[in-house]
């Protein structure tokens, strides 16, 4: 905490949309004044306008595309693209120079993510720019908003609190927090998202908030993004007498969010137009797309709604006898979307594959399964022992929340939202337990930018503030010295690094187990992540585990330099983790007889 | 044209709706051509322009009061949200009502969308239309106009037949220096 900062600014880096919320420090302390950065963008060439949300998209125009007076903005001419609606607006006619989903790739394990490959189908002669790059030119946009509302206080000097999804890995935080260092941001802190969206709740329900739930209430989060779907577990206990909130459990990254939905509902209107002997041209299903997110607003809002047109104009000046036209049903958007994405299953239906099957693949690994309620009931039923360390009582099969939060733009629709609700109350009714409460009152697009600033404030020392340190535990493995059997893996062990729950400015001791690395050359070694094994302290070694105990992620990586060593020569070092005070996870490797520590990376270039 | 005014009921109210909001679009052209740019009626929206990089053109010839840039760039907001101008070159005859309805939704969800996004609007007047009302003296004769009966000294007592729109907030977006508003929509060309 700076003395100069006279803001605490919420950042929410979106994989769709960013938003920046502050929270006046100087102000009234007791009811800090909140507001959303208005953010200066081009929304078509010459033409700039202030939005609160910035679109999340880099566009690279060809040198004779758009002159360069007309790409100024407020604080000068951008350079090396363009972000906000005007990318996704060139981008959608012009796919191939856009940069998209950059968030969805920073925790991409199997690419490098500082290599430049994005656009991914970019023609050769196009610079392109990495994931990495990506972000930090959103954050600069942010930042040049910013510092030019506020000259007398810029950005870098104010404390800045950076989302991340809950469920990103120590590699993905650790380069949002590289993207953040490369636009000169300092005073960093990063915050899980579903966390900011409670936040945004308290602040929202004033003091209100501690009659609203209770000790061993169990909260969940869920957050319906347009890529991502975020889940995470937040238990009310007691402290002192004070109302103590607890993050127990995350999710699994889901890349599915409203903007599957649209697609969905496209390809639905696509395949009647079709039926009715009308083919359709790529321009035309990408108007689709766009005239569904409005109708489909429409019906999902309105009951009395029973269809909406949706007409596609000629991409011509004349307008008459060229423009399609169709309609979207009450019918259709309940099938796609509610019965589509929000089935009603049993709690025991999870979806039908594993996430992350396959590190390497290239292109981003989209959820094969479109149940949002699959997916969630798998969540619930793997975090079924969650809380046994506060409550004791373990739970049946699976965790039963007593209360839901939603964030999120999908969430937005009644019907979605209702469905949602009366699924998760149909497990609880089958279970025998009481139905949950649904928590209201946050403006879901613009919560986590809001409960990101509010969190700046409630590190000043106001406030409740929800513990939770990591949300996994992580493990290296060791690979046993046996003889090697054909056609056998050799027997794999887990040592615990870095244990569950693990606070912000903790570390552990380092390892009783040495790793031999060779000095000069780097060593890579394999890395779990487990979010349900809550009892291993560090040092404690898995001989085995269920498959769906430990998830492999990408391999870290060690190098020990040469200085004052023989390159070739191998030195035994042990390992210890600790937990950054901006809240990201740096594992160190200690040479023995020594006190130097040097860093494992997370992010392996060519994994 | 023929139009069977008692054919196709539905497709008609589109219609009219559609040529009313045209008509309201139309007013606010004129409000904006009436009078300099950036109202500034409200609390205005935060600055995005720097005070270095002038958004307007520069003073035009002393014949020439106002720029038409601010037109310009409500006819180029209307064609793009709304098909405006592609809309009204268009030649009616020879197309069916349900035709031009399919095409009017176009215009209109594009135009309330672009009204909404640019204008906040408000009645001039509260009370409900086809009631009674009275105006003291002295009332604002921009706001309100009389008509019909109208002798002696007020306060008048009428009957309110339109409630009149006043724009309350202007927040068009800024235009980059040496940005040419004529040029509404570029031509596209796909390679």
């Amino acid at each position: 905490m700076n003395e100069a900062s006279r803001f605490a600014v919420g950042i929410d880096l979106g994989t769709t949309n960013s938003v920046v919320g502050y929270v006046d420090l100087q102000a009234d302390a007791e009811h800090p004044a909140q507001a959303i950065l208005p953010l200066p963008q081009l929304t078509q060439p010459g033409v700039v306008e202030n939005r609160s949300q910035l679109p999340s998209f880099l566009y690279l125009p060809h040198e004779t595309e758009v002159a360069p007076h007309e790409l100024v903005l407020p604080w000068g001419e951008s350079r090396n693209g363009v972000v906000g609606v005007i990318a996704r607006q060139l981008g959608s006619k012009t796919p191939l120079r856009l940069v998209a989903s950059a968030k969805s790739w920073l925790c991409h394990g199997g690419v490098d993510r500082r290599s430049g490959f994005l656009p991914l189908n970019a023609p050769e002669d196009l610079a392109k720019v990495s994931p990495l790059q990506a972000s930090a030119a959103y954050l600069a946009h942010l930042k040049a908003a910013w510092n030019h509302q506020f000259p007398e206080h810029p950005l870098e000097q104010q404390d800045v609190t950076l989302t991340v999804p809950a469920s990103f890995d120590p590699a993905a935080r650790d380069l949002t927090v590289e993207a953040a260092r490369l636009v000169g941001l300092q005073q960093l802190t990063l915050l899980e998202e579903p966390q900011a969206a409670l936040y945004s709740w308290v602040k929202a329900s004033g003091d209100d908030w501690r009659k609203q739930v209770n000790v061993g209430d169990v909260i969940l989060v869920v957050d319906v993004g347009g890529g991502t779907t975020d889940l995470s577990l937040i238990a009310v206990t007691e402290e002192e007498g004070n109302l103590q909130l607890n993050r127990i459990a995350v999710g699994d990254h889901i890349l599915l969010g409203g903007d599957n939905m649209d697609l969905a509902l496209a390809y639905r209107l696509k395949a009647k137009l079709e039926a009715e002997g009308k083919a359709l041209q790529a321009w035309q299903i990408q108007a689709l797309t766009h005239s569904c997110r409005d109708a489909k607003e429409a019906l999902l809002t309105d009951p009395d709604t029973l269809s909406v047109p949706i007409v596609v104009p000629s991409r011509g000046s004349k307008l008459l006898g060229a423009t399609l036209r169709t309609e979207l049903t009450r019918e259709e958007v309940e099938q796609t979307l509610v019965d589509g994405f929000f089935p009603q299953v049993q709690i025991h239906e999870h979806p039908r594959q594993a996430l992350r099957t396959a590190l390497a693949q290239l292109g981003l690994p989209y959820a094969s399964d479109a149940g949002i309620t699959r997916h969630l009931a798998a969540f619930l039923c793997r975090q079924a022992e969650a809380t046994v360390d506060m409550f004791g009582q373990p739970q049946a099969s699976f965790i039963k929340p007593t209360a839901v939060l939603f964030n999120g733009g999908v969430l937005k629709a009644p019907l979605l939202a209702r469905r949602l609700m009366g699924v998760i109350n149909q497990w609880l009714q089958q279970a025998g337990a009481e139905p949950a409460r649904l928590l209201e009152g946050a403006d879901l697009d613009l919560a986590v930018a809001n409960g990101a600033a509010y969190y700046g404030y409630v590190r000043k020392g106001h406030g409740v503030r929800i513990r939770g340190g990591i949300a996994n535990a992580y493990y290296v493995g060791i690979e046993s010295e046996m003889p090697a059997v054909p056609g056998m893996e050799p027997p794999l062990q887990a040592l615990c690094v870095a244990p569950f729950g693990m606070e912000e400015g903790s570390a552990t001791e380092p390892s009783a187990a040495e790793f031999g690395l060779v000095v000069g050359e780097p060593v890579q070694f394999r890395f779990f992540g487990s979010n349900v094994r809550r009892g291993d302290t560090a040092g404690v070694l898995l001989e085995d585990w269920e498959p769906t105990e430990l998830e492999e992620l990408p391999p870290i990586q060690a190098t020990l330099p040469v200085e004052n060593r023989r390159p070739g020569e191998v030195v035994p070092v042990r390992l210890a983790a600790r937990v950054t005070e901006l809240g990201t996870l740096c594992l160190e490797a200690i040479p023995r007889n020594s006190d130097q520590r040097w860093r494992v990376e997370f992010d392996v270039r060519n994994a | 044209m023929n139009v069977d005014f008692t054919a196709l009921p539905a497709t008609l109210d589109i219609l009219h709706l559609t040529l009313g909001a045209l008509s309201l679009l139309l007013i606010v052209l004129l409000l904006l051509k009436g009078k300099p740019r950036q109202l500034p009626i409200s609390p205005a929206p935060v600055q995005v322009a720097e005070p270095s990089k002038p958004v307007q053109a520069p003073a035009q010839p002393a014949l020439k009061t106002h720029s038409p840039d601010a037109a310009l760039q409500l006819l180029s907001l209307l064609q793009q949200e709304a098909r405006f101008i592609d809309f009204l070159n268009e030649d009616l005859k020879g197309f069916s009502d349900a035709e031009i309805g399919a095409v009017a939704r176009v215009v209109h969800e594009g135009g309330k969308k672009t009204l909404q996004q640019y204008f906040t609007l408000a009645p001039v007047r509260s009370e409900d239309e086809e009631t009674r009302i009275t105006l003291p003296e002295g009332f604002n004769a921009a706001e309100v106009r009389v008509t019909g009966n109208v002798v002696g000294q007020p306060p008048f007592t009428g009957t309110l037949v339109h409630r009149g729109w006043r724009v309350t907030n202007v927040n068009l977006p800024k235009l980059a220096d040496g940005h040419d508003a004529r040029i509404l929509v570029p031509a596209e060309v796909e390679l």
